[in-house]
């Protein structure tokens, strides 16, 4: 099912930025959008608790900080407890009667790094524990902040800092670990994959993740100009690739319903998504090949899976 | 006067952080602190303790769960021991750089490997430098107080640091003592709500946590170290009160028996009372010996210390930790406090009571006897392990 | 106005590291960073907004007459709004050009 996105909805957004210019982020980082979007989805009343990382970073460098609601980093693998923290804590001080009754959404933000490798036991603590908060975790696919190197959430064949395209090696010999899947798994309310090419569908899955009672998972695909080695002006392209050709599929996953929010009756080739980003340059045609076919095979388990949950 | 009941001194603890009105509790279970935690749930699960009970995945989420509910204003608390601690020792530092006002009970285990469940202070020893005020518990009663003592000195406007409570684990924490237990409406009246300076919540937003460059981070830890060492007269200022309340007035070092005393022993913990009844044997032999406890191990009460020790000819060290390569970390603090002195006693430095082992008032006896014959020879090392079989 | 970093002293700083100001970040410029900026054809532009909510810069604002201009103060010149508009009404010229 296909669903018209109505890029003219853009108009009817909020103005209201939540996240302040002057960040220093680099040029046409789409993580920085991502955060953007996320923020303004949701509006002021909401507690961030960030991990460590390249948003954490570039927002808060002592006494510069480009929140405008409340925001707390901790550590690198712990955004889900401090999360859970923040919201048992108003949960608590509302019930006693300390503060006043207001809906304020707690979220917690890590990116790839933070979640999927040193992050993944507090986020499965607090996934099971199904605690009512938000988790963002917005991947630019290795550990940006650091020098680009490989994550768990690195995709197969690319060449980053620690996992490099050499003589003998072909950069990342792992297929890029699926977090939605294992956020799934833990059968909370709302699982979701986002990415800011698709601006207004991020915002509805935000908004929808901020009714819900309980623990929800956005995984939002956030394009890296400088790890991904990529033109910075081709960072909305490069994320609508990722989903036009299947790499990165936009689909919804509500009390174990799997929704394919746009499914492309043919898929783009994937080597026009990978042609253009440096850190999958060293790749033969046949290494693209193999790639394509188990992404096709991916793609089609989802639809499956779509299929039986409508 | 309060009720004055006999109860095992975990369960005293969690009795305590009840009566504090604690509002979020997040505990990871380990040997020996599972008694208190245990305890505390039943109080929520029987509706005794308002308060949000978290059973997280790690000792490091609990930690976190309790920087994060701590920084959105409500009070704090976590037990934990040995591995767990050092799992969380990376939070501890945050926790204390944020000046955040959470209490954690240690249960004293020593630190793997060998795992060994039983007592000793290695584990608290590995984070001295945490910047967290540390209390040492020589009895039950003692912990039981120390909960009330800790909230109230943490969540100070002036102080805003977290504080530690150490309860030798097994030693203390399993066994049955008398605790005078305080009335609900004295303790109300002596700990009110906690009333946050900062807090994170969308109507002042605040961001928490940035970072620093090396242009301004010396400053932050200046700010942090001015913290710390300005909480010394509110240590001294709280326990006042807290005497004032219930007649038991607690100071950074106490001493038995050792105003003429040419000989000191000094212990930390729960070594305190078996010492006592050493030093009262030893004094029935007519021999100059007395006892010096340190309850406050940070900030480091350098003052009261130099002035215990000022008659002092020998002081025989008892440390229930070992730092690997040099000698005991207690030792090593007190040489460090007694360098500038004119008047320097001898020092020597035992390690006792490694993982769990017993050391009875006959032990203590020897040590002195021991320390006093290795003076004389001058004995330059001034340091050994009591007890090893060779 | 905030101070810069290097003139704040320990006691000035606020309980914790906390920083008191939401968004100050504002005072900074990011627009020293670009090389090329982006330049508005007011005649192709249809006031749809893409360049405005993709922008990670949060460098559009909407004016009065409909247009959303660009705020060059915070623009690091990424080139995504050129990218992305659907009639090409804005194109990435050198800063220097202007002189």
């Amino acid at each position: 099912m296909t669903e018209n996105l109505n890029v003219f909805a853009v108009r009817t957004l909020t103005q209201k930025e939540y996240f302040a210019p002057g960040h220093r982020a680099c040029q046409g980082c789409a993580e920085a959008l991502a955060i953007r979007l996320v923020c303004k989805a949701l509006g002021r009343n909401i507690i961030i608790a960030s991990a460590t990382g390249c948003m954490e970073v570039v927002s808060t460098p002592i006494p510069f900080t480009a929140w405008r609601v409340p925001w707390f980093h901790v550590a690198f693998e712990n955004a889900a407890a401090v999360a859970s923290g923040i919201e048992s804590a108003l949960k608590v001080l509302m019930r006693k009667g300390r503060i006043p009754y207001k809906k304020i959404v707690t979220l917690a933000m890590a990116g790839d790094g933070g979640t999927a490798d040193i992050g993944l036991q507090a986020l499965s603590g607090a996934l099971e524990r199904n605690d009512d908060f938000i988790y963002i975790c917005t991947d630019n696919e290795a550990y940006m902040n650091t020098g680009i190197q490989r994550s768990s959430s690195t995709p197969f064949g690319a060449s980053t800092t620690t996992s490099p395209a050499g003589k003998v090696k072909m950069g990342q010999i792992t297929w890029k670990k699926n977090m939605p899947a294992i956020a799934a798994a833990h059968n909370i309310p709302y699982v979701a994959t986002a990415c800011p090419s698709y601006p207004v569908d991020l915002i509805q899955k935000v908004k929808k993740a901020a009714e819900i009672k309980g623990a929800a998972y956005i995984h939002i695909l956030s394009v890296c100009p400088t790890g991904w080695r990529s033109a910075p002006e081709l960072s909305i392209k490069l994320g609508r690739l990722a989903v036009e050709t299947g790499i990165f599929p936009l689909y919804e996953v509500e009390r174990g319903q799997y929704r394919l929010n746009i499914d492309f009756p043919n898929l783009k080739p994937i080597k026009e998504y990978m042609k253009l980003q440096g850190r999958f340059r060293h790749l033969t045609d046949e290494m693209i090949e193999e790639i394509e076919k188990r992404v096709h095979k991916e793609y089609e388990q989802l639809r499956e899976k779509a299929k039986k949950g409508v | 006067m309060g009720k004055r009941v006999g109860m095992e001194v975990s369960i005293a603890a969690a009795e305590a952080v009840k009566q504090a009105n604690v509002d979020v509790i997040s505990a990871y279970p380990i040997t020996p602190q599972t008694h208190v935690v245990e305890h505390l749930s039943e109080l929520v699960a029987n509706g005794e303790l308002d308060a949000e009970f978290f059973c997280v995945e790690s000792e490091h989420s609990a930690l976190s769960v309790c920087l994060g509910s701590s920084a959105t204003g409500a009070r704090s608390f976590t037990c934990t021991s040995s591995q767990g601690l050092a799992l969380m020792s990376e939070i501890t530092y945050i926790a204390s750089a944020l000046r955040l006002p959470i209490v954690m009970i240690i249960a004293n285990r020593t630190l793997s490997a060998p795992i060994n469940i039983w007592n000793d202070h290695s584990d608290v020893m590995s984070i001295r430098d945490c910047g967290w005020v540390q209390f040492f518990a020589e009895n039950g009663q003692d912990v039981y107080d120390h909960v009330f003592i800790a909230y109230r000195l943490g969540e100070d406007r002036n102080v805003l640091l977290p504080v530690i409570i150490n309860m030798d684990g097994f030693t203390l924490s399993h066994v049955i003592e008398p605790i005078e237990l305080i009335d609900q409406e004295k303790i109300d009246q002596f700990l009110p709500p906690y009333k946050p300076v900062l807090s994170l919540h969308p109507d002042r937003p605040v961001t928490m946590g940035g970072i620093a460059l090396p242009g301004i981070f010396t400053e932050t830890k200046k700010a942090q170290e001015v913290a710390i060492r300005s909480s010394m007269p509110k240590i001294l200022e709280t326990w006042k009160a807290f005497g004032e309340m219930t007649g038991r007035y607690y100071h950074p070092i106490e001493t038995y028996k050792a105003e003429d005393a040419e000989t000191l022993l000094v212990t930390m913990g729960s070594f305190g009372e078996t010492a006592s009844a050493a030093v009262d044997k030893m004094r029935e032999e007519g021999r100059s010996v007395g006892l010096m406890k340190i309850r406050l191990w940070r900030p480091f009460p350098f003052d009261a210390f130099k002035t215990a020790s000022l008659n002092a000819k020998q002081l025989v060290v008892i440390d229930r930790a070992i730092s690997v390569g040099a000698c005991g970390p207690v030792a090593s603090e007190l040489k460090a406090a007694l360098y500038e002195g004119h008047q320097r006693p001898s020092i020597y430095n035992f390690i006792a009571g490694l993982g769990g082992r017993d050391v009875a008032p006959s032990d203590f006896v020897k040590m002195v006897d021991k320390a006093e014959i290795e003076i004389e020879e001058g004995n330059k090392e001034g340091f050994e392990i009591y007890g090893v079989r060779e | 106005m905030t101070k810069p970093e290097l003139e704040w002293t320990w006691k000035e700083l606020p309980i914790g590291t906390t920083m008191l100001e939401p968004g100050n970040s504002d005072q900074y410029r990011t627009g020293d960073w670009k090389t090329l900026k982006p330049v508005l054809n007011k005649e192709l532009c249809i006031h749809c907004g893409l360049c405005y909510i993709f922008c990670p810069d949060m460098s559009y604002n909407l004016s009065e007459a409909g247009y959303f201009i660009v705020d060059l103060f915070y623009c690091k010149g990424c080139g995504i709004c050129a990218k992305e508009c659907p009639t090409g009404a804005i194109t990435m010229v050198l800063e220097e050009e202007e002189k």
